[in-house]
C-alpha cells in the first residue's frame, strides 16, 4: 500500500497489502475503491469517479433503466410501459412521492411482462398490442416505453414498433432507450432526456411571457415544484413547464417558448437543457431549491437574469425577490432558532443520488449548528467532489458510490448523530442506532424551499432528538456506569 | 401416512369455478400482482447462515430487490451483483461473475455465495454451474465459500418459483449424493416452510420443540431478516440455517414441506425423499383449524408425541373467540390475493370463519389453484351457496382484480399492500398480510401460521370491521 492509499484511510479499515489474497481480516475498503474515497485535509484532492459499479460489492447505484425511469415518472399524463420482463414495472410502481395537480396516470404500472416465448420470439408484437390495448383504455396524451435489458438482447426494433403505434393512435408514442445493462444512472438520464426533446418544440407558444422559465430537474415529490413556482409567479415569471415535476406532455410540448430554464440537480435534466440551448437558444441556469442560500440564490439569479435580458419588462424584479426572500426568512429564522437550539453541534452523514443535493444539505446542516463529517453521492464528478472537500471541515469522509460497508464504517468511526440518504441506507443508520432522514425520490414530506428548510429542522430534528438512542446499544455502552469496567 | 392425501381423498366435488373460468385476456400486465424469480431466490438464501445472496446481471436488478425488500423488513439486505455492462453483455458475464464472487467472500466473508441469475444472463447463455466449476479450479489454493447457483430467469415464473428453486438448489448441492453417503441419522425433522415471515418462522421452530424435535427450517431468515438492534455493524446478519444443518438433512427422520401449490413439483423435499429416502410430508400453510390441525397431526404421526397443552390451549382461545366474534364477520365477501399458497391458506382460514371469499387471485400461472382451494377448504366451501363460491384467477394482475372484484362487491379485502389503492377506493378494510407491507409498520412480525396466527389474523380481521363501523356510523357506538 501506497504512503498516500495509507492516508487515506484509518488503521482500523485499511487495505489488505495483496488484494488477490483474502486476508485472515476482512478489510471494509476494496482496494479497487481507495480512489473514490477522500478525507478532507489529508493531501491534493484526487478522486475517481463515474466508474461502472465493481463487481460484488453492494452499489447503492441503479441501472440505466433507473435514470430514465426516475426522470419521466412524474410525467402524469402520459402511459409509461416497461417493455420486459415483470421486475422492472413492479419494483417501479407508484414508488415516487411525485404528485401531480391532474390525472395520475404515472401513478400505475404497465408491463409487457415478456415470458420464455417473447423472448424466444421476440416481443414486437406484444408490445404493438400492449399498446394497442391500453392507449384506448386510458387515453394518455403520449406514451413512453421502455426498453430493458431484455428487449437490448432479443433485438426488438422498439423505434419501429413505437412509430406505428404511434400511427394508428395518433400520440406521440417515444421509445426511450434505457437497456438496463448499458451503462448506469447517467445514461438513462441522457435516455429520457432524449425521449422529451422529441416532444420539445412540437407545441404552440404564441402566448407565453417573455419572463418565462422551464423548473428542470424538479420532480414535486410532496408538491415542492408547487412550492418553487409560487415563488416564481410572486416575481412576476411564468413557469411553461415542469420537468418533469408535475409534468405534462402538452407542457413539455411547449416548453421551448420558455425564455430560461432552471436546472437542479446535477445530471437528470442537463442534457435536455444543453439540447434546447442548441435547438432553441434558451440559456439555463443552474439552481438548488434546497437550503436557504441556495434558494434565494437562485432566486436573485432568475431575478437579475430578467433584469439583464428583459430591462422593461422585468423592472423591479430583483427588488421583488429581496422582498419574497425577507418575508420568508422572517418566518423561517425565528423557528429554526428553536431548532438550533437543541441541534448545536451535532453530527451529520450525507449519502445522496445527485451531489448538488449533497452541497445543498452541507450549507442546510450549518444553518442548524450541525457539522457534516461524511458526503457522498452515488453519481458526482470529480469537479463535484472537489468542490464539495473545499467547503467541508477538515477530516470530513468524501467517497464516491460507496457500499453499506463502508458507509457503515464511517457512521461509526465518525459517531454521527443523523444519515441523511435514501431507502437502501435507512437499514444501515438505524441497525447501528443512528437517526435517519429520507432525502430522496421516495420522501413525502416537501423539503425544498424555504418552507422546506423548516420541515427539514423539523425531520431532523424529530429523529436526532428522540430519547430512544439512549437504548440502542451504541449509546448505552457509552452510558453504562464505571462499575462494570 | 401423508395425511395430504386423506384430506385430498375426502375431497371429491370439482372446484366450483372450474367452470367459469375463461381466463385473462389482457396483453399488457397493469399493476403486477407478482414479482420477478431472482426476487424470491435472494430472500431464500438470505436464510442460510454466512450467506450472501448474489445477482449475476445488471445492477440495477440487486439494486431494486433491495429496496423493495428493505421496504417492507426494515432491515438491511445486502445483494452483491455483478455488476454487467455492455462489453460483459457481448463477451459473457464470467470474469465479472468471478471477480464478484471474490469481493464478497474477501470483503463480506461470505461462507456461502447464493448466485441467482437474471434475464440479462439468462439471454446471453452465461453457464453459471460451468463458471462456478472454473472458479473452483481457478482460486482452489484459497478457502472457498460454498457456492450455490439457481436458474431464475424473470422472464418465467414469478418470485415464488425463485424462491423454492433457490432451495432446491441449497439442497440439491449442499446435500449431494444418495442413500451411501448420507448424514448420520438423527432426531431432527426437515423443514421446508416457504415463503412465510420472520415471526412465522419463530412460530413453526416453537411449535416443532413442542412436539419435542428440533427442526432444520430451510430459509431460516427469521434472525437475519428481524435483528436486533447492534453496536457492531454486521457484514452478514448472524443466524440462518448452517451449512452444517443443510447437510444434516439426510439423516433427518423426515421432512415437512409447506405448500399445496408446489405439492406437485420436484421440491427440496422431493429431492431428499428421492436420494436419501427421507419421509416426506407435504401440507398446506398451516393457517386457520383444520390446516393447523392437519400440521399437528402430522408432527404426532412423526414423533409420537401428542400436542403439548399449551398448543392445544392456544386452539381452545381461538375457537373460542371464533363464537366471541364469528357475528362480526358472518357473510362478509372477501377478495383474496397474492402468492398462491398464502391465497390457498388464506381461503381456507377465511372459509371456515365464515367470510366468503368471492375472489381468490394470484399473478401466478399453472398452479391448479381451484384444485387445491378445493381440498383446502373440503366441506366448508362445499356447504356455501354456489353464488358464493369463489373464483379463482391465476395470472391475474391488479387491473384483473378491480374489474373482476367490482360486479362481486366485495366488504373487505386480504392481501398485500399493493391492494391498498382498491380498499380506498371502496372504502372497505384491507387486512394486509405477507409480502409486501410497504404502507404499514412490523411486516415482518406479522403472523399468519398455526393457531397462534389464526388467532392473530382473525382479531386483526374482526377490528378492522369494527372500525370501519364504528367510523362509519354517526352515533359511534362505545360498544360494539
Amino acid at each position: 500500500m501506497t504512503e498516500t492509499a495509507k492516508a487515506l484511510t484509518p488503521e482500523h479499515i485499511a487495505c489488505p497489502e495483496d488484494s488477490a489474497a483474502i486476508p485472515a481480516e476482512r478489510a471494509t475498503i476494496f482496494e479497487e475503491r481507495k480512489d473514490q474515497i477522500h478525507r478532507v485535509g489529508d493531501g491534493d484532492f484526487a478522486m475517481a469517479c463515474n466508474r461502472d459499479s465493481l463487481a460484488g460489492a453492494v452499489s447503492q447505484r441503479a441501472c440505466v433503466f433507473c435514470g430514465s425511469r426516475v426522470v419521466l415518472y412524474p410525467i402524469a399524463d402520459a402511459l409509461h410501459l416497461v417493455h420486459g420482463p415483470i421486475g422492472c414495472a413492479a419494483y417501479t410502481w407508484d414508488i415516487r412521492g411525485a404528485l401531480s395537480s391532474g390525472p395520475e396516470l404515472h401513478r400505475l404500472s404497465f408491463s409487457t411482462d415478456l415470458q420464455e416465448l417473447d423472448v424466444v420470439f421476440g416481443g414486437e408484437k406484444k408490445l404493438a398490442k400492449a399498446l394497442d390495448e391500453l392507449i384506448p383504455r386510458y387515453e394518455p396524451k403520449a406514451a413512453f416505453v421502455y426498453s430493458t435489458c431484455i428487449v437490448g438482447l432479443i433485438g426488438d426494433d422498439l423505434a419501429a414498433v413505437c412509430k406505428a403505434a404511434s400511427a394508428r393512435h395518433g400520440i406521440p408514442v417515444i421509445p426511450v432507450q434505457s437497456e438496463g445493462f448499458k451503462g448506469n444512472k447517467r445514461e438513462g438520464y441522457l435516455a429520457a432526456c432524449k425521449a422529451m426533446r422529441t416532444l420539445v418544440g412540437t407545441g404552440e407558444t404564441a402566448d407565453i411571457s417573455k419572463l418565462s422559465v422551464n423548473i428542470m430537474g424538479d420532480f414535486n415529490l410532496a408538491g415542492e415544484t408547487w412550492i418553487i413556482k409560487d415563488y416564481l409567479n410572486r416575481m412576476g415569471i411564468e413557469v411553461v413547464a415542469g420537468i418533469t415535476g408535475d409534468g405534462r406532455v402538452d407542457d413539455l410540448k411547449r416548453a421551448h417558448g420558455a425564455a430560461l430554464n432552471l436546472v437542479q440537480c446535477s445530471g437528470s435534466t442537463q442534457d435536455l437543457a444543453k439540447m434546447m440551448r442548441e435547438d432553441f437558444g434558451i440559456p439555463f441556469l443552474r439552481v438548488s431549491w434546497i437550503g436557504i442560500e441556495d434558494v434565494a440564490e437562485s432566486l436573485y439569479a432568475v431575478a437579475e437574469h430578467f433584469e439583464l435580458t428583459q430591462p422593461e419588462l422585468a423592472a423591479g424584479m430583483v427588488e421583488r425577490t429581496a422582498l419574497l426572500v425577507r418575508d420568508e426568512l422572517a418566518t423561517l429564522m425565528p423557528q429554526l432558532k428553536e431548532f438550533r437550539r437543541d441541534l448545536e453541534g451535532k453530527k451529520a452523514a450525507v449519502y445522496v443520488g445527485g451531489s448538488f443535493k449533497a452541497f445543498s444539505l452541507v450549507k442546510a446542516f450549518r444553518h442548524l449548528g450541525m457539522e457534516v463529517v461524511i458526503v457522498g453521492s452515488q453519481t458526482g464528478t470529480e469537479d463535484d467532489y472537489r468542490e464539495l472537500a473545499a467547503i467541508c471541515a477538515p477530516g470530513t469522509i468524501v467517497v464516491d458510490d460507496a457500499n453499506p460497508l463502508e458507509l457503515s464504517a464511517f457512521l461509526k468511526e465518525k459517531d454521527v448523530d443523523i444519515f441523511v440518504g435514501g431507502v437502501k441506507e435507512r437499514p444501515i443508520a438505524f441497525k447501528l442506532g443512528v437517526g435517519f432522514c429520507d432525502h430522496n425520490h421516495e420522501r413525502k414530506i416537501a423539503l425544498e424551499g424555504f418552507v422546506g428548510m423548516l420541515n427539514f429542522a423539523k425531520e431532523v430534528h424529530a429523529s436526532v432528538m428522540s430519547p430512544i438512542w439512549q437504548f440502542v446499544p451504541r449509546r448505552e455502552s457509552q452510558n453504562r456506569p464505571i462499575e462494570e469496567a | 401416512m401423508d395425511l395430504n392425501a386423506v384430506i385430498d381423498s375426502a375431497v371429491s366435488a370439482p372446484a366450483a369455478s372450474a367452470s367459469d373460468y375463461k381466463g385473462l385476456s389482457n396483453v399488457a400486465t397493469t399493476n403486477a400482482c407478482k414479482l420477478c424469480t431472482p426476487l424470491g431466490a435472494t430472500l431464500a438464501f438470505k436464510g442460510v447462515e454466512g450467506a450472501v445472496s448474489f445477482l449475476h446481471g445488471s445492477q440495477g436488478c440487486a439494486t431494486y430487490m433491495r429496496r423493495y425488500i428493505i421496504s417492507h423488513f426494515r432491515e438491511p439486505m445486502d445483494i452483491a451483483s455483478s455488476s454487467l455492462g455492455e462489453k460483459n453483455a457481448i463477451y459473457g458475464g464470467g470474469p465479472n461473475l468471478k471477480k464478484g464472487l471474490l469481493n464478497a467472500m474477501q470483503k463480506y466473508g461470505a461462507g456461502v455465495i447464493g448466485v441467482a441469475t437474471t434475464c440479462l444472463t439468462e439471454t446471453i447463455g452465461d453457464d453459471v454451474a460451468r463458471l462456478l466449476t472454473e472458479f473452483r479450479e481457478e482460486f482452489k489454493d484459497l478457502p472457498l465459500a460454498e457456492l450455490v447457483h439457481v436458474s431464475t430467469p424473470s422472464y418465467s415464473g414469478t418470485h415464488m418459483d425463485g424462491f423454492h428453486g433457490a432451495v432446491k438448489a441449497l439442497v440439491d448441492q449442499l446435500c449431494p449424493g444418495s442413500r451411501e453417503n448420507a448424514a448420520p441419522a438423527n432426531s431432527r425433522v426437515n423443514l421446508f416452510s416457504g415463503m412465510v415471515s420472520p415471526a412465522d418462522i419463530r412460530h413453526l421452530k416453537e411449535i416443532f420443540r413442542g412436539f419435542g424435535v428440533e427442526a432444520i427450517v430451510l430459509p431460516d431468515y427469521s434472525e437475519t431478516l428481524d435483528a436486533p438492534a447492534l453496536l457492531e455493524y454486521e457484514n452478514i446478519p448472524s443466524g440462518g440455517t448452517s451449512v452444517a444443518d443443510i447437510r444434516a438433512m439426510s439423516g433427518a427422520r423426515a421432512s415437512v414441506e409447506l405448500g399445496r401449490a408446489i405439492s406437485t413439483q420436484d421440491t427440496a423435499g422431493t429431492s431428499l425423499n428421492e436420494r436419501f429416502g427421507t419421509p416426506l410430508f407435504r401440507l398446506g400453510l398451516p393457517m386457520g383449524i383444520r390446516e393447523t390441525d392437519a400440521l399437528f397431526a402430522t408432527l404426532k404421526s412423526i414423533t409420537g408425541v401428542d400436542t403439548p397443552r399449551d398448543l392445544l390451549l392456544e386452539r381452545g382461545r381461538y375457537i373460542d373467540s371464533l363464537v366471541d366474534g364469528h357475528k362480526y364477520v358472518s357473510g362478509l365477501k372477501a377478495v383474496v390475493y397474492g402468492e398462491e399458497d398464502l391465497c390457498i391458506g388464506l381461503t381456507s382460514f377465511l372459509a371456515e370463519i365464515g367470510v366468503h371469499p368471492v375472489l381468490v387471485a394470484t399473478g401466478a400461472r399453472n398452479r391448479n389453484l381451484s384444485a387445491h382451494i378445493e381440498a383446502a377448504c373440503g366441506s366448508v366451501l362445499r356447504e356455501m351457496p354456489p353464488h358464493l363460491r369463489p373464483i379463482i384467477r391465476e395470472g391475474a394482475d391488479f387491473f384483473d382484480i378491480v374489474e373482476e372484484a367490482k360486479t362481486l362487491a366485495p366488504d373487505l379485502l386480504v392481501g398485500h399492500s399493493k391492494g391498498q389503492r382498491a380498499a380506498r377506493e371502496w372504502n372497505i378494510p384491507l387486512l394486509r398480510v405477507g409480502f409486501p407491507i410497504h404502507d404499514r409498520f412490523g411486516g415482518q412480525r406479522l403472523l399468519h401460521l398455526g393457531y397462534r396466527g389464526a388467532q392473530a389474523l382473525f382479531d386483526r380481521l374482526v377490528n378492522l370491521v369494527l372500525e370501519k363501523k364504528q367510523n362509519d356510523s354517526d352515533i359511534g357506538y362505545g360498544y360494539l
